[in-house]
């Protein structure tokens, strides 16, 4: 970690907080704390610099003209760029994982984006709308993503990103694979606050972050709950 | 009016008898369904010969909707959509039931008002505000904005009630050659209601550039839009009328936002010629609006109805109920939006300290919004396992769309 304190960037909140994104700052921030961290969060917004010292940052969804309006000026600030350079943990979310990339589509343009994961993403024959659910890669070692996307956009991944999971419901990327990741960045289209229903994925980011290997376990009756009714309603789904 | 309206209008009326008797609502969708099916034109035609009063916006439209009837019933009779059916079947069914009346009000769903203004040629439009709300679904604001401010622009004689404390409504109520908002065109009339949420206009609808609040006031740090000076206040309980003459508002409904939608209310019967003093009466006798605020007692527990669709009226709700033990249950069907990442929206702080329960389709997503919130609950299966479960004396319920009818139908659809 940069300081003794684990510091959390949520990317401009003015433009890229469409779905309850404050969401996911909140549980990362919870979580750390109950296991003895201190935390501190800072939203930056467009108007403002991005500090370049902090542990993660996270990327929030949004329309078509704030996404590029936030990659423009993430190009502009080079912030981001410097913070990944130094390591820090990257998690981009619905239109704040396309700009990670090296293009996205919006308002009928193409838009250069941040470079800093290797994934193109164009504008989808239909816009994908509804429960997302998949295998995540075994290699980070978590239990099966659930989520709800609502996207226009699909993603093309380039041999330096691996998919994050196999879809079995919804979208995400093709219809085949869902999100992104590379090092410590790592993309999804399970929009909004996508951690509150894998919160093994909070704590991956977290122990990513910390350097932690392991971190101790938490009460999760709730979200397990969740995850369990949201599987059930998915599996009770033919899908189409 | 044209035979073929004429029958339209009847069969409409007949149909709707037909829903309500056989329990199927309450009537005033598939009534006008049919009569539109009959003849398409038969919403401008039940619109000539009345002067028409729209209100639109995402939050607030059937209340502000009820209590502008309220107010303009000081001239004659008035015709509204009371059930809060807000689209143009709904408009058609509550324009044939009342008969001919020389005035209406009429709420309209935020997607439709382009259509209705064509169709009603109304005289005079309210904007009360523009938020996020069912996004897997709706337009996005900025979208929403442009759509009104298009279609305003095609009907430059219409007067426009606009909210000045929302950018976005500025914006749609201004046509763009005077986007400066220090001078006001004439036919728009400014109110200031009071706005809780601000998460949807940090960005300028014009020029995209950020925009900056001090107190009440906004300003745009790249072109001239800004807040214009409002001619109707909420002041104290009251509201201050554009001469700057203060009436105190009694209302039956709880809360200051609805010392706002009375403020809003009451400028829009102004375009009518309807005194401040005259119309301040009529709005207290307003009790409930569609089940919304309604009292219900049962097991000696005085139940309270709120609705709260979206984050913005999730504010206004915490605002209106009381300290005291308060049930939140939540839907995802398909009137709701099926996405419940919107709960993150929602700060539930001002709950902590209070006896909360909840319940719902989508209980378990409010579970662990609730838990990272800090705020201590209790999950129930039913509505009557919560009565049972809070000591007599008042319990506030606080639902989303579906989840607030399902309970209204528990209390005998409660209006």
């Amino acid at each position: 970690m940069s300081t003794e304190a684990l510091r959390i960037v949520w990317i401009y909140p003015d433009l890229l907080s469409t779905y309850g994104d404050r969401g996911n700052a909140l549980i990362l921030a919870r979580r750390a704390r109950q296991r003895g961290f201190r935390v501190e969060v800072l939203e930056v917004r467009s108007d403002q610099q991005l500090p370049t010292v902090a542990d993660i940052y996270l990327i929030g969804g949004g329309e078509d003209g704030p996404q590029a309006l936030g990659a423009q000026r993430l190009l502009a600030d080079g912030g981001l760029h410097r913070a990944v350079a130094q390591g820090a943990v990257v998690f981009g979310v619905c239109a704040g994982y396309q700009l990670l990339g090296a293009s996205f589509f919006a308002k009928g343009t193409q838009y250069r984006g941040l470079e800093l994961l290797d994934i193109s993403s164009d504008r989808g024959p239909s816009r994908a709308v509804g429960e997302l659910a998949g295998d995540i890669d075994a290699r980070l070692g978590l239990p099966p993503l659930t989520g709800f996307e609502n996207h226009g956009g699909r993603t093309r991944l380039g041999p330096g990103a691996a998919p994050l999971a196999r879809v079995t419901h919804g979208v995400g990327n093709d219809g085949a694979t869902e999100g992104a990741w590379r090092g410590k960045l790592l993309g999804t289209y399970s929009h909004g606050p996508a951690l509150a229903r894998n919160p093994a994925l909070a704590d991956l980011l977290l122990r990513w972050a910390t350097g932690a290997h392991q971190l101790p376990p938490l009460e999760d009756t709730w979200a397990d709950r969740l995850r369990a009714e949201r599987q059930a309603a998915v599996a009770a789904t033919v899908r189409p | 009016m044209p035979l073929r309206a004429k029958v339209a209008s009847s069969v409409s009326r007949t149909a709707a008898a037909l829903s309500r008797a056989a329990g199927r609502g309450d009537g005033s969708v598939i009534g006008g369904w049919i009569g539109l099916k009959i003849d398409p034109e038969l919403l401008a035609h039940l619109s000539a010969g009345r002067a028409i009063a729209l209100v639109s916006g995402t939050n607030g439209k059937t209340t502000t909707t009820r209590l502008a009837a309220a107010a303009v019933s000081a001239l004659g009779k008035v015709a509204t959509n009371s059930f809060g059916a807000n689209m143009p079947t709904g408009h058609t069914s509550a324009l044939a039931k009342a008969g001919s009346t020389p005035y209406a009000v009429l709420e309209v769903d935020e997607h439709y008002l382009a259509q209705v203004i064509e169709a009603t040629d109304p005289h005079v439009v309210a904007l009360l505000n523009l938020s996020r709300d069912q996004l897997d679904r709706a337009k996005e604001v900025a979208m929403m904005a442009q759509l009104w401010r298009a279609a305003l622009a095609r009907h430059p004689d219409v007067r426009i009630v606009a909210n000045a404390d929302d950018p976005m409504v500025v914006w749609a109520a201004t046509p763009p050659a005077t986007h400066d908002q220090r001078i006001t065109p004439p036919h728009v009339t400014w109110f200031s209601a009071g706005q809780r949420w601000h998460d949807d206009s940090w960005v300028c609808p014009e020029c995209g550039s950020t925009i900056q609040r001090s107190g009440e006031q906004w300003w745009c740090t790249g072109c001239p839009l800004r807040r214009p000076d409002p001619q109707w206040t909420v002041d104290d309980e009251g509201v201050l009328d554009p001469t700057g003459a203060w009436y105190k508002v009694k209302l039956q409904l709880p809360g200051k936002v609805n010392v706002g939608n009375a403020a809003t209310a009451l400028a829009v019967a102004a375009e009518f010629g309807v005194r401040p003093f005259d119309a301040v009466p009529r709005l207290a006798d307003v009790t409930s609006v569609a089940g919304r605020y309604a009292q219900v007692v049962r097991d000696g527990r005085t139940v309270r109805l709120l609705l709260a669709k979206n984050p913005a009226s999730w504010l206004e709700a915490f605002d209106m109920a009381d300290e005291a033990p308060t049930l939140l249950s939540i839907n995802a069907r398909d009137p709701d939006g099926l996405d419940t990442s919107w709960l993150f929206d929602v700060d539930f702080a001002p709950l902590r300290g209070r006896q909360v329960l909840i319940t719902g389709d989508r209980a378990y997503d409010l579970a662990v919004r609730l838990d990272v919130n800090d705020v201590p609950f209790q999950h129930v299966r039913t509505f009557d396992e919560a009565v049972r479960a809070v000591p007599p004396g008042r319990l506030e319920v606080i639902a989303n769309y579906t989840a607030f009818q399902d309970i209204r139908a528990e209390l005998d659809r409660v209006n």
